[in-house]
């Protein structure tokens, strides 16, 4: 089949595999920021915020919440790193 | 498009109330800004990757199966999808969770286990690829055809939904919306190609869950907690709105207007079936992963948070009913404002930046995955077989990026249309739902059955197209009495898969089938469905089996609906 050899030799020189970058840099490093916007937007809550927010300082919550999924990412991508490595 | 129901197909999408206006701040704003900062990074870090057509169109065939896996969810997790599940679950309550579990995860685990590897080990590049292999160039283009103009009109109505979104959110006019997000989604796919569209589909998935879960907590704590909502529904919309299965004896009446027997066989075989495993949309995702192994892996690892999803988004549908008992009444808000209003009156600064945020990632990543999978089908499957053969490697990556342009552009011209004539883009929307149906009915009779012919595909494909458009005009000019859209929507699939096969199996019975060296890896036997392509190190770790992962998904599917059957 000549695609199918054809997708075969355009896999063979694909770029992806080798240069394409780790996704969990970017939602690490999205979460740990957006973690520290919301969270310091909770640490500075008024009270009318905690009022609308049924009583809880949701800001400081999602803020804490998001911090630890992107250090987790980013300890993740130190662990067990894309290339070379174990893998 | 969604698997069957999405905000625009529902009545009164248009008229989002101006109430709505949310009251942002400088936080609120910096959070989204930096959002499409993050979005265009993404794509040009992305770009130094793509060196051939492969690259573009199905990231070289390279990614991890979690990557392509959560991307193969959020593909399927548009700001219509999410505001048009909250409005049914505001409804129809709990009924709507058969969109999640009998309406997904079947078919997920069907394309995983069974499918995949004839897409992948085939090598091609796209679902109508593989009708060209299995049949002819007739049924090739029918259905590449259909698919590529399916695939525009549809990001045109996810873009229009997202500029009537916006305008009653934020106060921002029509056209504002239309090119920011048309041109950020141009951007972002021409610069980085499909590795751009699903990285941004990943950063979606956990931006859409952080955006939801803060919402859904603080609803279920203003209802007073698991009581307050037991409480709440008893003494409002009774009993039968917290259960899944509730009168659906044949014969019986109840909020969907479907019974067991359309809600297994028109939602959770024909509808389900012919969206998540040939729609190539979702299916693109699956070949853009690393090996079989990984392919396999996609729709069964996005099955997992697939069957969660209900608790973020059916949830505050029906969080909002209780606390705004007004909602579809006259007078009241429409359904499709349900997440909406809890956005306005619980989330204060902060995580209503974060809530609008992401509305607009999964709007800009929704219509991403329409672009990225219409910009490869219109260059692997039209122009470069019947427009411009032979033409060397670089030529097609240039067509691929200028026909993403061209497609953005005409989805954009589409919604403008939509802006004045969105009845007729309800109407469309709600076709194109069963459109994957008759491909689906193809593809099995393709598989498993070597006396199918391509004389039979065209027909089959054809014929199983037009029958159900013909029965669903007929619905809406009042000949058929079915009560609800929904209900119309399933039985229009089951015709649709009906006349598919009636019509293949005699003419393929009649004509003369390939031979067996010509059918080699297209047709099911035994030997191609094991054969288990190059194995990576670890894929043969337990948590990797997609034997597994797949009846897990079921079995747990199946416990999800214990608590609603009740």
């Amino acid at each position: 089949m000549v695609e199918r050899d054809e997708v075969a030799e355009l896999e063979r020189r694909s770029g992806t595999a080798a240069r394409l970058f780790d996704v969990r840099t970017v939602i690490g490093g999205l979460f740990v920021f957006y973690g520290l916007l919301i969270g310091g937007a909770g640490v500075f809550a008024g009270d009318a915020d905690i009022a609308k927010a049924q009583g809880v300082n949701i800001n400081l919550w999602t803020g804490i919440a998001m911090l630890a999924c992107g250090a987790l990412f980013l300890l993740w991508m130190r662990l067990r790193p894309l290339r070379g490595g174990a893998e | 498009m969604a698997d069957a129901t999405t905000l625009l197909s529902r009545p009164g999408a248009a008229h989002l109330a101006d109430s709505l206006r949310l009251d942002m701040n400088w936080l609120d704003n910096l959070i989204l800004i930096s959002y499409f900062a993050v979005v265009l990074g993404i794509a040009f870090a992305a770009k130094r990757s793509v060196r051939n057509s492969l690259d573009f169109f199905l990231s070289g065939r390279s990614l991890p199966a979690w990557v392509t896996g959560l991307a193969f969810v959020s593909a399927n997790l548009g700001a219509t999808e999410i505001l048009g599940m909250a409005a049914n679950g505001a409804q129809y309550g709990a009924y709507t969770i058969h969109w999640y579990l009998i309406g997904a995860i079947p078919a997920m685990v069907f394309l995983g286990l069974v499918m995949m590897p004839f897409y992948y080990n085939t090598k091609v590049r796209s679902v109508p690829e593989f009708l060209l292999r299995r049949f002819s160039p007739s049924s090739h283009v029918l259905s590449a055809a259909l698919f590529a103009v399916a695939s525009v009109l549809i990001a045109g109505v996810n873009l229009y939904a997202l500029a009537i979104v916006l305008r009653a959110l934020l106060g921002w006019p029509l056209p504002v919306s239309i090119l920011t997000a048309g041109l950020f989604v141009l951007a972002y796919i021409v610069i980085g190609g499909l590795s751009s569209a699903i990285y941004n589909e990943v950063l979606q998935f956990f931006v859409i869950v952080a955006a939801l879960v803060p919402l859904t907590v603080l609803g279920m704590l203003r209802i007073g907690g698991i009581d307050g909502l037991l409480a709440k529904v008893n003494a409002g919309p009774g009993p039968q709105f917290l259960t899944a299965w509730g009168g659906t004896g044949i014969g019986q009446e109840n909020p969907l207007g479907a019974n067991w027997l359309t809600i297994t066989v028109g939602l959770g075989f024909a509808v389900s079936f012919g969206y998540w495993t040939t729609n190539f949309a979702e299916v693109q995702r699956s070949l853009s992963a690393k090996n079989l192994s990984a392919a396999r892996r996609t729709p069964l690892i996005a099955a997992f948070p697939k069957m969660f999803i209900p608790l973020i988004v059916v949830l505050p549908g029906i969080i909002a009913l209780l606390i705004y008992p007004q909602i579809g009444k006259t007078g009241g808000n429409d359904y499709n404002d349900a997440i909406p209003l809890l956005m306005r009156d619980l989330l204060p600064n902060g995580v209503l930046g974060l809530a609008v945020t992401g509305l607009m990632a999964s709007f800009m990543a929704g219509m991403a995955a329409n672009v990225s999978s219409f910009n490869t089908v219109f260059t692997t499957d039209i122009w470069r077989p019947y427009l411009k053969p032979g033409m060397p490697d670089e030529h097609y990556l240039r067509v691929g990026r200028v026909v993403t342009a061209v497609g953005v552009l005409a989805g954009m011209g589409t919604a403008f249309i939509a802006a004045s004539f969105s009845n007729i883009m309800n109407y469309l929307q709600t076709l194109f739902s069963f459109f994957n149906v008759p491909l689906f009915a193809t593809f099995i009779l393709a598989l498993f059955w070597k006396r199918m012919t391509a004389k039979a595909g065209f027909w089959g494909l054809l014929l199983g197209t037009i029958a159900p458009v013909a029965f669903y005009a007929a619905y809406q000019a009042g000949v058929v009495p079915i009560s609800t859209d929904q209900g119309a929507n399933m039985i229009s699939s089951i015709i649709a898969f009906a006349v598919d096969v009636a019509v293949s199996v005699p003419i393929a019975l009649a004509g003369q089938p390939k031979t067996a060296a010509e059918l080699e890896g297209l047709v099911y036997t035994r030997a191609a469905a094991r054969d288990t392509g190059e194995v990576a190190p670890g894929d043969e770790a337990w948590y990797r089996r997609p034997a597994l992962l797949g009846w897990g998904a079921i079995v747990l599917a199946a416990a999800c609906y214990v608590p609603f059957s009740f």
